[in-house]
């Protein structure tokens, strides 16, 4: 052992992190990652608890599937037609939000802003889709206050359907930032978070399109 | 249509002396207080340095002392618990029962939610980036939002006590008793919004600094050479991500059912109250875990520095501490063991639970050894410790018996629950927060605490807390269940009033701690800490000045090993010199933002409206904080820029006092 490693083996006891040491900035020794890193990180983690929150609405939803309390069961209320137009719009969206980012990193204002109002589109047409399946179901009386199946299943799509209202009003204000500010770094930052929430909405969708109407309509 | 939707004079309990009073007493407080805040003229200094401030340090300050007042209106719930249930053997006491039920789930409830968690989020904010060597957490204006948000949802607790009324259900609302038919009352829906605002807050903060630990540490901080309270504080935030949410889909399901008749939880219609108590168990206790780890993560710091060694076993540790947050989600189910899940279920959410048991039993013994041939200090963070390390023991060791089923079955819901979870939170998190304060004080002010008026603190406290849990015990084996408002078994009398004598001693403890502060405050220029460097620190919070600057360190440091300053120290001494300095740059930081403080100032207005069903004012609320939002999306600079002779400037003149303390020592 030379004199120097000596010194380190004392002053460091446990002889940590000397191994295959990684550089990498954010998750090595090479220091604070970069702020398109560190916010894109922390978004993913925001994400991450919205998901642990619709996991608990999936649970309920299990739970009381079945709890029709005399009032209607799925497979009577669920109309798939409407569920697949519902999930073209929405993944169609997503494709377009997706088109907007390739215009954000071309830097073209134009095609940025088109594809975002087509985005914005598809996410209203859905949300009207949903809007009408939930009022027939409240004016035949089969409102969220009839039975606990109702409930659940009132709650978990709603709640996906505040999502998709709250992600249009972001959207809203994200163009409007992108016209006003153009693609300053913090902007940018701002819409790779979007497109990231706005795609996670489909990951919501398809499961809720696959647990609760496949499902249900086959029970 | 009713402009005031529920709320009328009927809200204000003119009818009850106690919480009248009491009401108009803290009313006059605030009212003094601010009168007098703006008599001195520090309102622009409030605004400017505190208010708007996205200084994680500052904002780690005022988290501490919403804790400590909350700490302080917690432990007046328990003085009037303790001193009504020694009243009223065989008669009535003071406390009506129904203002008794309000006072037990505010005392827990706050307790929990406004005192502990905002102390163990506070000495993060203040602590972590410090010791990751960075200049502030990831999101600055987000942690601003976080701490204000929290303070809307202790503000609206409190106004409870005066407009309306507070939940009677217990600290956990469990359906079918706190559904709208049950609890016809405000007081539930004030928990609910309370609790669902502070929450979103907390939710923040955990993304804020699970964010800040794995993606913005020094050159050279890797994982493995991370101070054992940033491993703490990792795992915490990661509970706190992974369980928050439960909380707030959970509360947001029975507001559901109060608000709009929904039937989650209801009895009719196909609700399932045992659901309720399923998922708020499933948050429950992982939020136990989320305020001891970084409890245990201070006595790591504490029990290493004031024994003058490393910390013994640093990776079992931070093996014990991810095994920990693994595993405090696998036995929320021994909650209720008595209500049904069947033998299979229990026996194995039993184990789950003895096995946790072997974490922290890593993590004594790593104490221990620690200490074990060390040069002890016992000063008052070390004496909170070795309180706690004593007290801890036998607190987790009824917690193992109640992990029995069988036993569980006999202590369920008795006065031995409740003399265990007070054993273990204020062993484990209250101690930890005066050792953690009394610790990091100096840092945070620039002035040590007194030590007299510590140790007579410790010493109360500790006294205190035996004299009044050992009889809750007792009490339970004798077979007094939780929350009796009166009782008429005169076995148990003798028991209750000891207890009784021992909250007063506490009392004493915490008369002990206001003096503390004044007394420390009046002598500031005696216990000034020059160097920055109080205790002989092993972390890199030491290597800033007390109070340090804006920006912390004026050159992020690079670390070689797994105790940074002392490692610098060793060489300073080594060499007879302070390593020099590199060339000082213009440093950014992030510019203060009134955001946190306006959202909450609106989110206050939506919760108020929420509780009475005012609707307008809950849609101006919305309205306020999504403009507010867009105001701060809209802004261009968010950085100020500290120029380079400014930082040269500070960091010379610490290096200086610094080099001249290290050299002066005695050779060891």
């Amino acid at each position: 052992m030379s004199a120097a490693d000596a010194t380190v083996a004392l002053r460091d006891p446990y002889h940590v992190g000397h191994a295959g040491e990684s550089q990498a900035r954010g998750h090595g020794a090479g220091g604070p990652a970069s702020k398109r890193i560190v916010v894109g990180y922390g978004f993913w983690l925001f994400l991450l608890s919205d998901i642990v929150i619709f996991s608990c609405l999936f649970a309920a939803y299990a739970v009381l599937a079945q709890a029709t309390a005399g009032g209607p069961s799925s497979k009577q209320i669920f109309d798939l037609n409407r569920v697949a137009i519902e999930t073209a719009c929405l993944l169609a969206s997503s494709f377009f939000c997706g088109m907007a980012s390739i215009a954000v990193a071309k830097r073209s204002r134009l095609w940025t802003q088109i594809w975002l109002v087509v985005t914005g589109l598809l996410g209203l047409a859905f949300i009207l889709l949903e809007v009408s399946e939930f009022s027939a179901l409240h004016a035949q009386g089969d409102g969220p206050t009839r039975s606990a199946f109702l409930t659940a299943f009132f709650t978990l799509v709603g709640c996906h359907g505040v999502h998709v209202s709250a992600g249009l009003l972001w959207l809203g204000t994200m163009m409007a930032q992108l016209f006003a500010k153009g693609f300053r770094a913090d902007i940018r930052r701002r819409f790779l978070c979007f497109t990231m929430f706005w795609h996670f909405l489909d990951i919501i969708w398809v499961a809720i399109f696959s647990l609760v109407y496949l499902v249900g309509t086959k029970l | 249509m009713n402009l005031l939707g529920k709320l009328t004079w009927s809200a204000i309990p003119f009818d009850q002396p106690i919480p009248l009073f009491s009401a108009a007493v803290v009313i006059l407080i605030v009212v003094g207080v601010l009168v007098w805040v703006a008599a001195k003229g520090w309102v622009p200094y409030l605004w400017k340095e505190w208010i708007t401030s996205v200084d994680h340090k500052h904002i780690g300050v005022m988290y501490c002392l919403l804790g400590l007042l909350m700490l302080l209106r917690g432990f007046i719930d328990a003085l009037m618990m303790r001193s009504q249930q020694a009243l009223a053997f065989n008669a009535p006491g003071y406390l009506p029962p129904e203002h008794y039920d309000q006072i037990f789930s505010a005392h827990g409830t706050i307790m929990i939610l406004f005192a502990a968690m905002p102390l163990v989020i506070g000495l993060m904010n203040f602590v972590v980036p410090l010791q990751l060597g960075v200049r502030d957490v990831a999101f600055p204006t987000l942690n601003s939002v976080s701490f204000w948000l929290t303070c809307t949802g202790a503000l609206l607790v409190n106004l409870s006590l005066v407009v309306g009324e507070f939940a009677r259900t217990g600290w956990l609302p469990f359906p079918p008793l706190s559904e709208l038919r049950y609890s016809p009352g405000v007081g539930v829906d004030y928990y609910l919004w309370a609790v669902q605002i502070s929450g979103v807050g907390t939710l923040l903060t955990g993304i804020n600094f699970v964010t800040t630990i794995l993606k913005t540490r020094t050159y050279g901080m890797t994982y493995l050479r991370m101070p054992m309270f940033c491993w703490t504080a990792l795992a915490a935030c990661m509970l706190i991500i992974a369980a928050f949410p439960v909380l707030t889909a959970t509360l947001a399901m029975l507001t559901l059912d109060r608000y709009l008749g929904f039937h989650f939880f209801t009895n009719g219609a196909g609700g399932n109250p045992m659901m309720f108590t399923n998922l708020i168990w499933a948050w429950g206790h992982p939020e136990v875990y989320i305020l001891v780890l970084p409890s245990f993560g201070i006595f790591s710091e504490v029990i290493s520095t004031f024994s003058a060694k490393p910390l013994f076993g640093y990776r079992s540790m931070v093996i014990a501490t991810l095994f920990i947050c693994l595993v405090s989600f696998c036995v929320w189910l021994h909650h209720f063991f008595t209500m049904g899940p069947g033998g299979d279920v229990n026996a194995a959410f039993g184990i789950a639970t003895s096995i946790i048991a072997v974490g922290t039993g890593v993590k004594m013994y790593n104490w221990l050894f620690t200490m074990y041939g060390g040069r002890i200090r016992f000063a008052t963070p070390m004496l909170w410790s070795i309180g706690f390390l004593l007290t801890f023991i036998t607190g987790g060791m009824t917690g193992v018996m109640l992990a029995v089923p069988p036993a569980d079955f006999l202590l369920h819901n008795s006065m031995f629950l409740v003399a265990h979870f007070h054993h273990v939170i204020i062993a484990g998190v209250v101690f930890a927060v005066m050792a953690g304060i009394t610790y990091w004080f100096p840092k945070a002010f620039g002035f040590r605490l007194d030590e007299g008026w510590g140790k007579a603190t410790f010493w109360f406290a500790i006294t205190g807390f035996y004299v009044t849990f050992v009889p809750l015990y007792i009490l339970g084996f004798l077979g007094m269940t939780r929350r009796l408002q009166h009782y008429d078994v005169p076995e148990w009398r003798p028991w209750i009033l000891l207890a009784a004598v021992g909250i007063f001693i506490y009392l004493c403890s915490a008369v002990c701690q206001i003096i503390q502060l004044a007394v420390s405050i009046c002598n500031r220029d005696a216990l000034r800490d020059v160097t920055g460097d109080p205790w002989d620190g092993r972390s890199l919070e030491w290597a800033t000045p007390s109070p340090p600057p804006a920006f912390n360190f004026a050159h992020l440091p690079h670390v070689e090993n797994l105790e940074a300053y002392w490692n610098v120290k060793q060489r300073a001494r080594e060499e007879s010199r302070l390593d020099g300095a590199a060339p000082y740059e213009d440093l950014e930081m992030p510019r203060n933002s009134p955001t946190g403080f306006v959202c909450a100032f609106f989110a206050t207005f939506i919760g108020f409206a929420l509780i009475w069903h005012i609707w307008w004012l809950m849609i101006l609320g919305l309205i306020g904080a999504y403009a507010t939002f867009v105001v701060f999306a809209w802004r261009d600079v968010p950085e100020y820029v500290i120029p380079a002779e400014e930082v040269a400037r500070i960091d010379r003149a610490n290096r200086a006092v610094r080099q001249e303390a290290l050299l002066s020592e005695q050779p060891t």
